[in-house]
């Protein structure tokens, strides 16, 4: 096997003969690899991450009809530098009366769940961290770690509006874990197993046309977890002075601001690969892996621009509006839809591919529409309360006039 | 000392140590803090166990639900933001010594059980252990009452707790 | 090779610490603390027996799934019912919630 078809392997032996042949016993040595294609991998993703600042701040820009930064170098590339320069030598503050450890852990939790995250994403057949057969729940729990990031930090700042918006950000996100597990059960059903390397592997066909409503409920769902608009409560500027992180200065800030973007990126990443094939290209990644990696990468960067566009154009959703639409109307419809997906692969066992194919879009439609005419036929008694009242207060206003 | 050893030696360590801050500390967001460590040092050890669905499903319920719930729930319950007076209420020797007698007497009954020195089995390689716990979970001849009776539980819990602390203005 | 009497005793320490927090603390929210411990070192022993045990027998991990249901629904009322109290009484001492109605 060479080095193109198999990079990790190769690096990994020749280190082991290189370690071995210092005098070092073989665990120690493996351990010792290990830690480096750890390091490997993050310092990967952090240099990701500071591409990422840049294509935040330039798809933003146009989707506001400006140019974005384009002075510090060209096109504005060197200007994620130059904002990691500003943080790093900032006056790092802890507010009076905030409980220091406490405190600073939480920007380092905030960061290593999202970096946990990449431990199973699989790049490519061979070039993944490790090949959890149970990948589906490690991101739950990865999520659950950062939940409890974000409850440190708006409780050790020692400030009124760090905690609402803690508590609030922790609410929604504890609340959306439920639609997005149960979406994540979708591939797990299709595919047999729950490891991402086979749910990918089980895509001949894109999980995307078997099951379109589990890719939108997945999106929805995936923003809320990240605490991004439309659902971004805890950060509102105008509402809370941007919640949990409020009395967050230079890079800790860094951190929980970059921690985001690689968040939005990596849930980017999941999204293709649950729904889009992942590494899969029409045999693609057979030639070699880092074909498989550019595809996925390139396929993230798509997932990345939707959650971007989402959150550029749509408005924030009240907090009491948001935990109703997840109780109310998200939950409910995500337990329908794997009730039904279930039902029909059982049924469409063993049709043709075409037949269960468009079978299978063709009841998450349906489905679809049922709950949103659901939804209409609420709205409508909604607005009828609200016009009834306001129809019989303008005779009374009338009447009064007269 | 085997690598395992040793890695097990170090997560129970520091589990213990967790578990001894939870029951100590004077302030209780940190005591619901240290049980967020002792509960994912738990979590390492159903790994070491190579109970990994366990592990998992112990971060998201136990971390990423309980202790959650937990700090709300010591958040929601003080009078104000510091922490007034000791910990520890008068019996507390009375505790200790009850602790101490139980870990000593466990530690007695299990020395006298020569099942003690048992070695773990390989597990063969074709065992998919998720598969078979899911066999198990919902299978007629397997636990499926008892999984499905946890379920109703789980949902009049959930019931109670939301008309318990339901806050009727 | 970890002898099964590790975890046993681990186990048996997490539980007597547990113990420890129930007995002595004041804090009607820090007894649940305790009680969470307690539920936890009884895991650990049924993963434990599982794995030393037969591991084609899955019923070690399956008591271990309905404890963690368990658990978590007693979590849950117990500290609805603390937050209750709370409100009521304005206080969560165990000590001083010891009238029944007044």
């Amino acid at each position: 096997m060479s080095f193109w078809n198999d990079p990790l392997k190769v690096v990994a032996d020749w280190l082991l003969g290189v370690f071995t042949g210092w005098g070092m016993s073989e665990t120690l040595a493996l351990i010792l690899i290990g830690f480096l294609g750890v390091l490997l991998l993050i310092s990967l993703l952090m240099m990701l991450d500071i591409f990422l600042v840049w294509v935040e701040r330039k798809v933003v820009s146009r989707f506001q009809d400006r140019i974005g930064p384009n002075r510090v170098g060209p096109y504005g590339l060197i200007q994620p530098f130059a904002d990691i320069i500003k943080l790093i030598i900032k006056e790092d503050i802890t507010p009076g009366g905030a409980d220091k450890v406490v405190y600073n852990l939480a920007p380092i939790l905030s960061m290593m769940s999202v970096l946990i995250l990449w431990a199973v994403v699989p790049l490519a057949p061979t070039v993944l961290g490790v090949d959890l057969n149970i990948g589906v729940l490690y991101i739950i729990a990865a999520g659950a770690i950062g939940t409890l990031s974000i409850i440190m930090a708006g409780w050790s700042s020692n400030n009124k509006f760090a905690l609402i918006g803690a508590f609030r950000q922790v609410a929604v996100m504890v609340s959306f874990e439920i639609p997005m597990l149960t979406m994540l059960l979708i591939p797990t059903i299709f595919a047999g197993s729950m490891g991402m390397n086979a749910i990918i592997q089980g895509q001949e066909v894109w999980y995307f046309w078997i099951a379109p409503l589990a890719a939108v409920i997945f999106l929805i769902a995936a923003i809320a977890e990240l605490g991004r608009a439309p659902f971004d409560m805890a950060e509102g500027e105008s509402e809370l002075v941007s919640g949990f992180n409020i009395e967050y200065s230079g890079m800790k800030f860094g951190m929980f601001y970059a921690g985001e973007l690689l968040h939005a990126f990596t849930f980017g990443g999941f999204l293709a690969i649950l729904f889009f094939g992942g590494y899969r290209f029409f045999g693609l990644e057979k030639v070699s892996p880092f074909l498989a990696i550019a595809t996925l990468i390139f396929k993230a960067f798509v997932g990345y621009f939707i959650i971007m566009w989402v959150k550029y154009t749509l408005l924030r959703i009240r907090i009491d509006h948001m935990l109703a639409f997840n109780w109310k109307f998200l939950t409910p419809l995500a337990f329908t839809l794997l009730m039904v997906t279930a039902l029909m692969n059982a049924i469409l066992k063993g049709t043709p591919t075409w037949l269960y194919v468009s079978l299978m879009f063709l009841s998450n439609v349906v489905v679809a529409w049922i709950a949103l005419e659901i939804a209409r036929s609420y709205s409508r008694q909604e607005r009828e309360k609200v016009e009834g009242s306001k129809a019989s207060s303008l005779v009374e206003i009338e009447a009064a006039h007269h | 000392m085997t690598g395992e050893q040793i890695a097990f030696l170090v997560v129970a360590i520091f589990t213990l140590v967790a578990g001894l801050l939870v029951v100590t500390t004077r302030n209780l967001v940190h005591a619901a803090l240290w049980l967020v460590a002792t509960l994912f040092g738990v979590a390492v050890t159903y790994g070491l166990l190579r109970a990994n669905f366990l592990a998992v499903v112990q971060v998201v319920v136990y971390i990423g639900a309980i202790a959650i719930l937990f700090i709300f729930a010591v958040m929601l319950t003080r009078k104000d933001m510091r922490d007034q007076g000791p910990q520890l209420n008068r019996n507390w020797l009375v505790g200790a010594i009850l602790a101490m007698l139980t870990f000593v007497g466990l530690f007695f009954l299990l020395q006298s059980w020569n099942g003690m020195s048992m070695r773990a089995a390989e597990i063969p390689l074709k065992f998919d252990v998720v598969f078979e716990l899911g066999n198990a979970l919902t299978s007629p001849d397997g636990y499926v009452l008892p999984f499905e009776i946890a379920s109703v539980l789980l949902v009049a819990a959930l019931v109670g707790a939301v008309y318990v602390a339901f806050n009727r203005k | 090779m970890v002898p099964l009497s590790w975890y046993l005793i681990f186990a048996a320490a997490l539980f007597s610490i547990g113990l420890f927090g129930v007995l002595s603390r004041r804090n009607a929210v820090a007894i649940l603390l305790g009680i969470e411990l307690m539920l936890n070192s009884v895991n650990i022993n049924l993963a434990a027996f599982w794995r030393y045990g037969d591991v084609f027998n899955m019923t070690g991990q399956v008591f271990a799934i309905i404890v963690f249901a368990v658990a978590a629904a007693e979590v849950s009322v117990g500290l609805a019912l603390v937050i209750s109290v709370y409100r009521r009484r304005n206080t969560v001492v165990a000590d001083e919630i010891d009238m029944m109605k007044w």
